[in-house]
Parts: structure tokens; sequence; C-alpha cells
């Protein structure tokens, strides 16, 4: 198979790497070699971060590399738009329809972008947009954010639905593997245009 | 069992396979995990030390007395701990001694991107490096095996790449060393002059015969192919350069010092073009140069920064990879979180126009606007030292105005020093401690003033304000950062007086409170004054001409409402 190339994007705090490990975890399991690069240190307090994750037959390098990228989900949309030039020419954006402002915002010295997500479209033709904040706070939970986006992404991955849930009960923390569950779920099953 | 783990876990993983007992660290991206990994293990001890020197030292002692033992930390710790490791170099080992360093190419959390391989040059001292989880597990094991036989400290070095990438591992058993037994060696392990001497013909002969055996070593290996391109390559490099000229012959070294020069030798007659592919400094290619062979290195390569896959196919194939032009954004750098505590005095700080020399933590967040808390930042504990260098320069009246900013942790490890040279040498200067019961940049490591060690026990609480009082700081005084008006009064007070003083800002870190509490709202009443926005909270921001919280962001910390005048700050459902 050829290497699929994944990139996780988000801001500093909003649990991305739980999302990538649950990918790594499902690879792992269906005998795929696999790499990540992830997070951590001084860009974890609030900053931009991201997370590569590649699996396939045999993959050396743990980066994504610019315009190679199959899919690339993003937990914000300034940050979906930082990223963009790293997917491929058909590759696919899932992108959180959530806004953070960054402080050169918040302070004044720059404008968050208005046309983001026509500029998204721009580049990607096939650009999914979800309010997966508002899914999440519905279920009760801000945190599950991460694995409401995990069951949109898990759908272009053509693995089996069970995979992925065994793979949460093996990741995340017992006591939220339900909610977690549910969580997958709703993303699993949301209709995107 | 085959698992997919962290660069940093295979680290731990190889050094408990390998029988270790002993492992100090101080914390420090990337190689924190490393430590915190090792701790779950119950058959080994683990430590954070005060700072890098002192985990040197608790680890050469370790081995000393017969034990496995490493020690480890990030590139820039290593020139805290430089002192010892010159010195262990002569004296070499009893149980196997690896120093674990990290380092940060492209300075995704580091102040500079300082290449450790300079070290073992300069120390005398072997280092492997590995390129993924599995040789990082494997290589430990080694390191240690290689300590023992050659009578020598052994560096492993990982950069950021190989630390916190994750790949798959096979997963063994632990093997139990015995003990060495422990001898006392005055010529061996006390480096006075006369001893120093004999040992330093030890440590060169030790060196010399690495250096030969290095060219059989396993891990320096070569895998031809096409002989037009050469590369020698190793760690993290390695992985791109087989991602970018697959059909490329390479010699991947797994020790990086001393290099295998005959094999190099070999290697190099048999292709066309010989590349050099390494991150930052040219250390392979200088030496392979000095030895009479030719190369292509920093001639198409920078010593800044990392590299990567195109980079590598732009440089040695000529192909330029298309991408489109990345948008010019925002940028989003790294903020204090909502509700952190050292928000308030920075806004303070501002409001009195003071000027800091500042330290390395998390509050060094807080040099950028709108807090724009310091004007410095050199290393670990300089925040002290240079506030009373620049007092020494320009006097009194021109120091009333600044203050020395560090954190607990970062005070603990360096700043005390340079207290007592404050106090001895007669200064006048303010340090404000910045204690949030953590060691939070890095992730929140305890450290000697929270009370707990690595594994969770309850330990002796270093208490900082007898410690400043032992001293000699008359003037020590303990503030919650959220008082503004406190906080206020006493940074007017005390750096006005002709006496240093120390001040203890205490609250714990936002991310260390587990309950949620309700987040704050901005009413009607708001009058666009725009003082909360001055606090550089992240969950403040303003909306179509409106001054709005972020309720997913916001902490309920409750500093924002002591900043509004006109009382438009308060907790939601009120
Ligand atoms: C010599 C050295 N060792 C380690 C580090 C990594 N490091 C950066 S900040 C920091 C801890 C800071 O803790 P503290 O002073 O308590 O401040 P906080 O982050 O909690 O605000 C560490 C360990 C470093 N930069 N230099
Ligand atoms: S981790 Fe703690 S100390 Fe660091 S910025 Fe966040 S709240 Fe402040
Ligand atoms: S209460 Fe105010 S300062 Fe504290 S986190 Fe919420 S918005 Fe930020």
């Amino acid at each position: 198979m050829e290497t699929k190339n994944i990139l996780i994007v988000g801001v500093g705090g909003q649990g991305t790497l739980l999302t990538s490990r649950i990918i790594g975890d499902v690879a792992v399991k269906k005998g795929y070699d696999v790499k990540m690069s992830e997070v951590h240190g001084m860009a974890q307090r609030g900053g931009s971060v991201v997370t590569h994750v590649r699996y396939g037959d045999k993959v050396y390098s743990p980066l994504v590399e610019e315009g190679t990228c199959d899919i690339l989900l993003a937990f914000e949309k300034l940050e979906a738009l930082r990223w963009i030039h790293y997917l491929k020419e058909d590759g696919i954006a899932i992108v959180n329809n959530q806004e953070i402002n960054p402080m050169p915002v918040i302070t004044g010295a720059a404008q968050y972008p208005e046309d983001i997500i026509e500029r998204i479209k721009v580049t990607c033709k096939k650009t999914y947009i979800v309010d997966a904040l508002n899914i999440a706070k519905e279920l009760g939970n801000i945190k599950v954010l991460n694995t409401v986006l995990l069951g949109i992404l898990s759908k272009h991955l053509g693995l089996e639905k069970t995979d992925w849930e065994e793979a949460i009960e093996r990741t995340v923390p017992p006591k939220t593997i339900e909610l977690n569950k549910k969580a997958f779920s709703t993303g699993y099953e949301l209709e995107i245009k | 069992m085959k698992k997919l783990i962290l660069g940093n876990e295979g680290v731990a993983r190889g050094a408990y396979e390998a029988g270790i007992k002993v492992a100090a660290a101080y914390p420090g991206t990337p190689s924190t995990e490393i430590t915190e990994f090792i701790a779950k293990y119950d058959e080994v001890y683990a430590e954070w030390s005060p700072n890098e020197k002192v985990a040197m030292e608790v680890a050469i002692g370790a081995s000393m007395a017969g034990a496995r033992a490493m020690v480890t930390m990030k590139h820039v710790g290593l020139n805290v701990a430089a002192d010892p490791l010159f010195t262990v170099s002569y004296t070499g080992v009893n149980g196997g001694l690896v120093v674990l360093v990290a380092d940060d190419p492209g300075m995704h959390s580091s102040q500079n991107e300082q290449d450790s391989r300079c070290y073992a040059r300069a120390a005398h001292v072997p280092m492997l490096e590995p390129a993924d989880s599995q040789e990082a597990k494997d290589y430990m094991k080694l390191a240690f095996n290689l300590s023992e036989k050659y009578d020598t400290p052994v560096f492993v070095r990982m950069t950021t790449r190989v630390s916190h990438a994750q790949s798959i591992v096979e997963i063994g058993e632990r093997e139990e060393i015995e003990l060495k037994p422990y001898e006392k060696n005055i010529q061996k392990n006390v480096m006075m002059p006369g001893m120093a001497i004999k040992r330093h013909i030890v440590v060169e002969n030790r060196m010399n015969q690495l250096a030969e055996d290095a060219n059989s070593l396993e891990i320096n290996r070569i895998e031809w192919n096409d002989t037009k391109i050469g590369i020698i390559t190793s760690g993290i490099a390695y992985q791109y350069v087989k991602e970018a000229l697959p059909n490329a012959s390479v010699l991947k070294l797994g020790m990086v010092h001393p290099l295998p020069m005959k094999l190099i030798k070999e290697f190099a007659d048999k292709v066309e073009t010989l590349y050099i592919v390494e991150e930052l400094e040219a250390v392979i290619e200088e030496q392979v140069k000095a030895n009479g062979i030719s190369a292509i290195g920093k001639e198409i390569f920078s010593v800044q920064g990392e590299l990567s896959v195109k980079k590598i196919l732009s440089a040695i194939a000529n192909k330029e990879i298309q991408t489109k032009n990345p948008e010019a954004l925002p940028g989003r750098p790294p903020v204090l979180c909502p509700g952190c505590p050292h928000r308030g005095i920075y806004y303070v700080m501002k409001k009195l126009k003071l000027n800091a020399t500042g330290d390395i933590g998390c509050y060094t967040l807080g040099a950028l606007e709108p807090l724009a808390g310091i004007d410095t930042c050199v290393c670990m504990g300089a925040s002290v030292g240079m506030v009373h260098g620049i007092e020494k320069a320009r006097g009194r009246d021109f120091s009333k105005n600044w203050v020395g900013v560090i954190g607990d942790s970062t005070f603990i490890h360096s700043g005390i020093t340079g207290l007592i040279d404050i106090v001895y040498n007669k200064g006048m200067s303010t340090v404000v401690i910045l204690d949030n019961s953590t060691t939070g940049m890095t992730g929140h490591q305890d450290n000697p003033a929270t009370g707990k060690t690595i594994k969770g026990e309850a330990a002796p609480v270093l208490n900082l304000v007898e410690l400043a009082k032992a001293i000699g700081i008359k003037n020590v005084r303990v503030v919650d950062p959220f008082d503004l008006k406190e906080v206020e009064a006493v940074l007017k007070e005390e750096t006005n007086k002709d006496e240093p003083s120390v001040i203890i800002a205490s609250r714990p870190c936002a991310l260390l409170i587990k309950e949620k509490k309700a987040p704050y709202k901005i009413t009607d009443a708001c009058v666009l004054c725009g003082a909360c926005l001055r606090l550089g909270c992240p969950a403040i921001e303003k909306q179509d001409g409106k001054v709005v919280i972020n309720d997913a962001l916001c902490n309920g910390c409750g500093l924002c409402p002591k900043v509004c005048r006109v009382n438009a700050i308060v907790k939601d459902g009120e």
C-alpha cells in the first residue's frame, strides 16, 4: 500500500494528540508500519500544533511533506488554512468550524481573516466543514471534540467501525470510553457536504 | 510484543531492559518524557534533580558504586552539566553510565540549537545516535555495554523528531545486572593533576581503540545501492535520506563519535559523489574532509534548523518540489494559559513601567504583547545575575526601575547562587520568584518546592522564604499574584528600597487545578476601554466591535473582573 499521510492541526490544548494516537493504534493493529510526529513542549501553551501520521508498508520519515498530505484534519479554521498547502492535489480537508483568536489578533496587531472557508475551498476541492464544538457540547463535554472529528475522518480511511471502537477502548481513559465511543459514532454518522 | 511508542519511551524501555538502577534528570524539552517513563518502573530509582549538574553527579556516584545509571537532559542542560562530564571522561565508570542528551534542531522549544556532538568530541566521550524508537531502545542497551567494556561514559543523542516521534518497537525483558563491587581507587577516581595526567593517556588510548572498533560496529552499516550517489548520514537525517533518495547508497552511522574512518574511506572509494547529510554543525563532514576524503556537505546544506525530504531532494537531486505557497496569516505564538498566575504580576509590572531581566519557563511567554513583561531571556538563572550586573553598570537610580523575574523551578535550578551574589556584593536588586508550585513549561514536573518526588511520594518542601532569608535577604515578601493592589504596593516599596528584596508570588499553575470553575462573561455595561484585553488572556477577544469572553477557553480564574472599572465582567449565570 502507498503510504497514507495525515496531518492533524489545531491549537495547543485542543486534544489533537489523542486523535492521532487512536489512528496510530488502529494502523498498528492492521499490520502497517506507522510513524507519527507529535508536538510536546512550548507550542502546547496555546500555540499552533501539528501531528503528522503516516502509515503504509514501510515508512521512514515521521513527517508529512508539503504537497503530499491525503487528509488534513483541522481543529480550528485558521490552522486549517495555515497547513492547507500540505495537501496533495486531490486531498481532503476536514475542518472544525471553530475560531480561536491568536494573540496578535487579540492585541489588534492582526486581523482574523474573514474568508477562511472560501480560501480553503480554493485550494481544496474536497472540504468538509463541521461544527464539532457544538456537537461535543451537546454530548456533554467539549473535550470529546477530538473523537467527534475522528469519527468523521475515519470514514475516509476505509477501515471497519469496530476497529476504531476497539482502538478507542484501548486508548482513552477507562471512565471516558462510553462518552468517547458515542462521540465517535456521532461523527461517523454525520452527513456533511 | 510490538508497540507503537515515542522515541523517548524507547530510550526509557532500553534503559530498563539494560538493568539500569538509577536515573537522574532535570526536565527539558525534548527529553522530559524519558525520565517520566523510567519513573514508572518499580525496579529503578528515578529522581528529578535540582539541575543537570547535580543529576550528572548523582549518576556518576551511582556508577562508581557499581550500578548501571543514566542522566538525562536537553542540549542546553549539557552546558550546566559540562563540568562533571569532562572529568568523568577521565575517571571512567564502574557500572555502565549513559548520558542522554536531546537536541532541538529548529528550536521548537529552546533558546538555541547547539549541537551536542561537539561535546562528545570535546570531552572525548563516545556518542550513539538512534533514528527511531526501536533504535532508541537498542542503542541504550548497547550504550551500557560499551560503557562497561571501554570504561567510559557513553552519550546517546536524541533530537526532537526522534524523541517525539512514535514508531513500532519490539518490547523485551529486563535483564537484572548484578552490582559491581566497589573498590576504592584514588588513581582512577581522584582527579588531581598527578592522577589526571595518567588518566588522560588512558582516555586517548580508549578513544583510539573505539575509533578502530567502530569500523566493525554493527550499527555503523552500509546499505549498498546505486553507487552514483553515496551518502553518509545518521539519526533522523537518515530517515529523510531514505525517503528522498531510495536508490542512493547510504552509510548510516549509529555511532557519531568517534567516527569509523576506515569504513568511511571504503565507502567513499566506491561511490562517485559523496555527500554528508547531517543536521546542524558539520561535525562528520569536517572530520571526513580532514582525513583527505572529498565530500559535499554544508556547501549545499545550512547549519541552521532541521533538514527535510524536500531540502535533500532539492540540494542533492536538484529536484524542486512544486508546492503551493503557504498563506500569509497571523501567527499563533504560544501564550500564557487562561487563568495563568503569572499574568497578574506582568499586568502590574507593565502598569508600573518596570523593566525586567527575564528567565526561562512559562513566564517567558509574557515577553510578547500585550503583557511585554520582560526585557531579556538568556538561560536558566540568568535573570538574577543580570539584574545585579545592570545595577553595577548603571547605578541604583537606574536599577530601581528593574526587577529580575524567575520561576520556582528555575530559581532552585540556578537562581540561588545569583541571589547569594547580590547579597555578598552589596546589590540592591529586587528578584520576583513566580512560585506556581510546579515546573510548568516542560509539562508540570515536581521540584524541591512542591513537596513531591517524581514517583509521587511525599517529600520535604523547600521553604523559599526561609531560604532567601538564610542567604541574607532581609526583605522577603509573599504575595498572591492575583491580588493586584497588593502586588502593586509591594513592587513599589521593594524596588525603592536601597536593599535587596525577594518577592515570592505564590499561586498554583492553572493547569494544576482540576475542578472546573464557571466562566465569566462581559455584560452590556462594558465601555470598551480595553483594560481586560491588556491582560493578554487568550479567552478575552474582540468580536464585531464588542469585547467578549470565549466560554470554551475561560477557566473562571476571576482576574479580569479585577481590572474592569465598570464591573462589566461577571460570572456566567449571575
Ligand atoms: C539548562 C536548562 N535546563 C532545562 C531547560 C528546560 N526548561 C525550560 S523552562 C523550564 C522550567 C521552568 O519552570 P519554572 O521556573 O518553575 O517556571 P514555569 O514554567 O512553571 O512558569 C525548564 C526545565 C532549559 N531551558 N535550560
Ligand atoms: S501551564 Fe501553568 S504556569 Fe504555564 S502558562 Fe499555563 S497556567 Fe501558566
Ligand atoms: S476569568 Fe477572565 S482572565 Fe480568567 S480565564 Fe476567564 S477570561 Fe481569562
